[in-house]
């Protein structure tokens, strides 16, 4: 063990041995040594995330697995700020001299470098290790998992159930993956802080044909934190669900282009605000000024009856996380409020760059992304209406039951695909259609979501964006937006 | 990580210690840095080096388990090793994967060399004056929301337990410019520009600011249109997103999972104009990113994939290329299913055609420059597409910038409704191709 004050000579005969394959307090002594030696060659900030990864995937093709797939993972990443400015340095070697290597690197291009054999080197005063993987007895979840056997014969079993359900199949698929994850962040404000997270995913992908007529047609569902996810996966259900879906869209009508007023199915239909409005209330889009919301915090933004959360703390839910990437406790953030514009959501690096507080929303993929903000469950809060009241509502537009996913530019505009959709006369559902895409502007789309009804329902999704893809649950009940364009044939 | 006759000689070893007979990897380390600028200040700084391996182990009963690993040493090879060991037992019993036959065969290119990289301070230097320069060519140019300066260098290898062994290494360095317009009663506009080469010296960062502004600029007067059906130019960039999206049509995996808009009987059938071919050519002397060895270790080579309108070749895995009697192309992308990619297309004009057309001339035509949001906006397996895009209508060379719109169509019916492919290609990180003209296609404005 060093002295808490050493000369930067002494560094490289220093011999660290953190344990290789668990992150736990043998690592406070090296990190709190690299950080203080960070700080005294002048960095404002550092912050270390380490992290390995155990993942696998499952996939059965009609009646076989034909893949199975691991992927073990390990590397650290490496962030320094001087005043506004950072950069980010990410390497697989996770020893005391990869990790020494990396932060040289990270100074040097922030124009520092290591003191001189001289000076000395304070440590970093970190916490005690705020594991939450002890506290939250999540340290046999990998064991606990499903084998590689009970998932190929798990699929197997739900990949026969989808081929009984359904008609005039061309092909079938059910794929599934766990991804187990440690992390580990230390910090130079004292942050010392451990987790272990599980998330899973499983689900089909069904193609039927006839004819020339073609439906493709895929349902995912996911969780966090549940070691026994699979095992009680619901397949016939959702193979039900899904050969119902097949069956609608294999010869449906193409939609026939223009503006309509729409009801979106609740659910995977809150990928409307997820891309309309949560990445414009993200801290990387008000610093970039690519956001129209970035002076409307306290005004009004959207629809009286529209109010929205973000937050990491549903139980299971696809977004949850017990602390973000930076060592934060996550929270639950009001977004909208009865149409205003409450909060944004911020990190590390938005907090210094916009002054907006954090909120627990410092994400990444990996150890190669700096974190940034980004949500994590995300939704429309039920409203006071009834689904017999949106859709009596409308005389003629388009019912969104199924949504695909979607992205917003830089001027706002956001688009997004309609997996299942079926056309709303006098308040009906009279024929299903196809090829939909609704393309809108999101100041404009806010304000014309006039209707919510109380069947709030959260589904698990994935997020591209700046620091990587990321595992995020998007939500609402059912609503009504007024009118929107629906680009078709 | 070690290098390639280190890392051959530890899973030598390794697989020998694990009673393991027959097993194959491969790998890369990138060695990469990027950087982002904010209003003449260096925002976020990013450098990165990593490494990974792959390896496949066959059991006693021929079945194969796979795992990836990124760490490259003697314990996590090991680990690795005994991994796939494990996930083999539940490998395909069916169309197992096996070696190349082509991973011993020499290979006639000799991969590109590298180009020292730059000080990220260079870096930074280059990308503040790029956006210093960006800002000043118009006032209604009130930023550059995305932008990024970036160098990466990478290795990659392949080898096998029947003495295969081989590697490559390139650089690359791009930048990439995307501004953003504020006028007072007006809709923020925006438009970009990509430039990728082998080394920063060669990088036309100068030709990605003057293609940026020249489209910001044109962007600023819009009008919305009506929807309806138009004759539309699609430009490179365009037609190879619309291309890749839709290269089920001609990968050999796609066709035998049942997951393709073509079937093995396709090949010799008219699938698009005969005005138009398309080759894949990871040798194309403009693709920075030339490969010469696929993932399996197969010599890349040039295939010619639609010849005349003529669906001439599948692109193929050893895999794949077994199953249906024929040579693999030098296309695969190891996994535990090893999965068929392109690398670089080369579209080209097939004959000289009847009738020519030229922007300078046309009426009322809609010169489509990208479309966005493919994951959302393509149905691969349906053929159709409905997709946001930016773009001009263009009367007699006069372009006017469209507000907001969509394109729909399907894609075997807008390959068979070509009517010119001009004859100047355009260089893009995808492929060489020249703009392709096509008739009746859906477009939704207002």
């Amino acid at each position: 063990m060093p002295p808490t004050a050493l000369l930067s000579r002494e560094l490289p005969t220093l011999d660290y041995s953190a344990t290789r394959d668990r992150f736990d307090e043998t690592w406070r002594s090296p990190l709190s040594t690299l950080l203080g030696l960070g700080r005294a060659a002048g960095a404002d900030f550092v912050e270390f995330f380490l992290e390995r990864v155990n993942y696998i995937s499952c996939l059965a093709e009609e009646d076989a697995i034909t893949s199975i797939s691991p992927r073990l993972i390990a590397g650290a990443g490496v962030r320094v700020f001087l005043a506004k400015g950072d950069c980010y340095v990410s390497t697989n070697d996770l020893s005391f001299k990869g990790l020494k290597a990396a932060l040289e690197k990270a100074l040097s291009i922030l124009g520092l470098s290591l003191p001189n054999p001289q000076a000395f080197i304070p440590e970093i005063n970190l916490e005690l290790l705020r594991d939450y993987a002890a506290a939250n007895q999540k340290e046999t979840w990998l064991s606990d998992c499903s084998s590689m056997q009970e998932m190929g014969d798990i699929l197997l079993t739900a990949n026969a159930q989808l081929h009984q359900q359904a008609n005039h199949v061309q092909s079938r698929r059910a794929a599934y993956f766990r991804d187990w994850q440690e992390i580990l962040v230390a910090a130079s404000d004292g942050v010392f802080a451990r987790d272990i997270r599980l998330t899973q995913s499983v689900g089909y992908s069904l193609l039927c044909a006839e004819g020339s007529d073609r439906a493709s047609i895929n349902k995912r569902v996911g969780a966090t934190n549940n070691p026994n996810f699979l095992r009680a996966w619901q397949y016939a259900d959702d193979a039900a669900e899904v050969a119902e879906s097949a069956g609608q869209m294999l010869h449906a009508d193409y939609v026939e282009s223009g503006n309509y007023p729409i009801i979106m199915a609740n659910e995977f239909g809150g990928v409307i605000f997820h891309e309309a409005c949560g990445h414009l209330l993200e801290t990387t889009q008000i610093e970039r000024k690519t956001s129209p919301f970035s002076e409307m915090k306290g005004k009004k933004i959207a629809h009286e009856n529209l109010t929205a959360w973000d937050e990491g703390l549903s139980p299971n839910a696809f977004g949850s996380i017990d602390m973000d990437d930076e060592g934060m406790p996550v929270q639950r953030t009001l977004l909208i409020e009865n149409g205003i514009l409450k909060n944004f959501l911020s990190d590390r690096a938005g907090c210094i760059r916009t002054g907006q507080p954090r909120t627990g929303s410092g994400r990444r993929q990996s150890f190669t992304h700096a974190a940034a903000s980004r949500m994590r469950n995300t939704y429309i809060a039920p409203g006071n209406f009834t689904n017999e009241d949106l859709f009596a509502s409308v005389e003629k537009g388009i019912y969104c039951k199924k949504m695909g996913g979607g992205s917003v530019g830089p001027t706002g505009e956001f688009n997004f695909g309609v997996d299942e959709a079926y056309l709303i006369e006098n308040g009906k559902i009279t024929k299903p259609l196809k090829g939909a895409t609704l393309i809108g502007e999101a100041k404009e789309i806010m304000k014309k979501i006039s209707m919510s009804s109380q069947d709030l329902g959260l589904a698990a999704g994935f997020c591209g964006s700046i620091s990587g893809s990321i595992y995020v649950t998007v939500g609402q009940p059912h609503i009504k937006v007024d009118e929107i364009t629906v680009g078709g044939r | 990580m070690s290098d390639v006759g280190t890392i051959a000689a530890i899973a030598k070893q390794k697989a020998q210690t694990l009673g393991i007979q027959k097993f194959d990897v491969c790998g890369s380390t990138v060695d990469e840095a990027s950087v982002q600028v904010d209003q003449g200040e260096p925002k976020q700084v990013k450098a990165s080096k990593r490494s990974s391996v792959m390896v496949r182990v066959w059991n006693e009963a021929n079945t194969v388990g796979v795992t990836s690993t990124s760490e490259v040493d003697e314990l996590g090879l090991e680990l690795a090793l005994k991994t796939a060991q494990e996930a083999s037992a539940f490998g395909a019993k069916e169309h197992v994967p096996d070696f190349s036959p082509a991973a011993t065969a020499t290979l006639d290119a000799t991969p590109t060399e590298k180009v020292p990289p730059a000080e990220i301070a260079t870096l930074i230097e280059n990308l503040v004056k790029t956006e210093a320069q960006l800002m000043e060519a118009h006032a209604a140019i009130a930023g550059v929301p995305y932008n990024g300066l970036a160098q990466r260098d990478a290795q990659r290898f392949y080898l096998n337990s029947a003495g295969a062994m081989r590697q490559e290494g390139r650089s690359s360095s791009s930048i990439y410019l995307y501004s953003k317009t504020e006028q007072e009663g007006k809709r923020p506009r925006s438009a970009g520009a990509f430039r990728v080469s082998h080394g920063l010296d060669q990088l036309d960062i100068d030709g990605c600011l003057q293609e940026t502004v020249e489209k910001t600029i044109s962007h600023l007067n819009y009008q919305p249109i009506t929807s309806g059906k138009y004759r539309v130019v699609l430009s490179a960039e365009a037609f190879l997103s619309l291309l890749g999206a839709f290269s089920n049509l001609f990968n050999a995996q796609s066709i035998l999972d049942n997951r393709s808009l073509s079937t093995v009987d396709s090949l010799g059938t008219e699938i698009a104009s005969p005005l138009l071919s398309v080759a894949d050519d990871a040798l194309h002397a403009d693709n920075v990113g030339q490969t010469t060895f696929d993932d399996e270790g197969t010599p890349t080579r040039r295939i010619s994939i639609i010849d005349r309108g003529i669906l001439s070749n599948f692109l193929h895995s050893a895999g794949t290329a077994k199953r249906l009697n024929t040579e693999p192309t030098g296309h695969a992308n190891l996994g535990a299913k090893v999965t068929v990619g392109p690398h670089f297309y080369h579209v080209f004009a097939a004959s000289q055609p009847e009738q020519t057309y030229s922007l300078d001339d046309a009426e009322n035509v809609i010169f489509i420059d990208d479309v966005q949001a493919l994951h959302a906006g393509v149905k691969a397996l349906q053929g159709s597409f409905s997709l946001p895009f930016d773009g001009w209508l263009v009367n007699k060379g006069e372009r006017v910038s469209i507000e907001s719109a969509t394109v729909a169509g399907d894609f075997r019916e807008l390959l068979k409704s070509i009517i010119y492919v001009e004859s100047e290609a355009e260089l893009t990180p995808g492929g060489i191709c020249p703009r392709i003209w096509v008739d009746e296609l859906s477009i939704t404005g207002e």
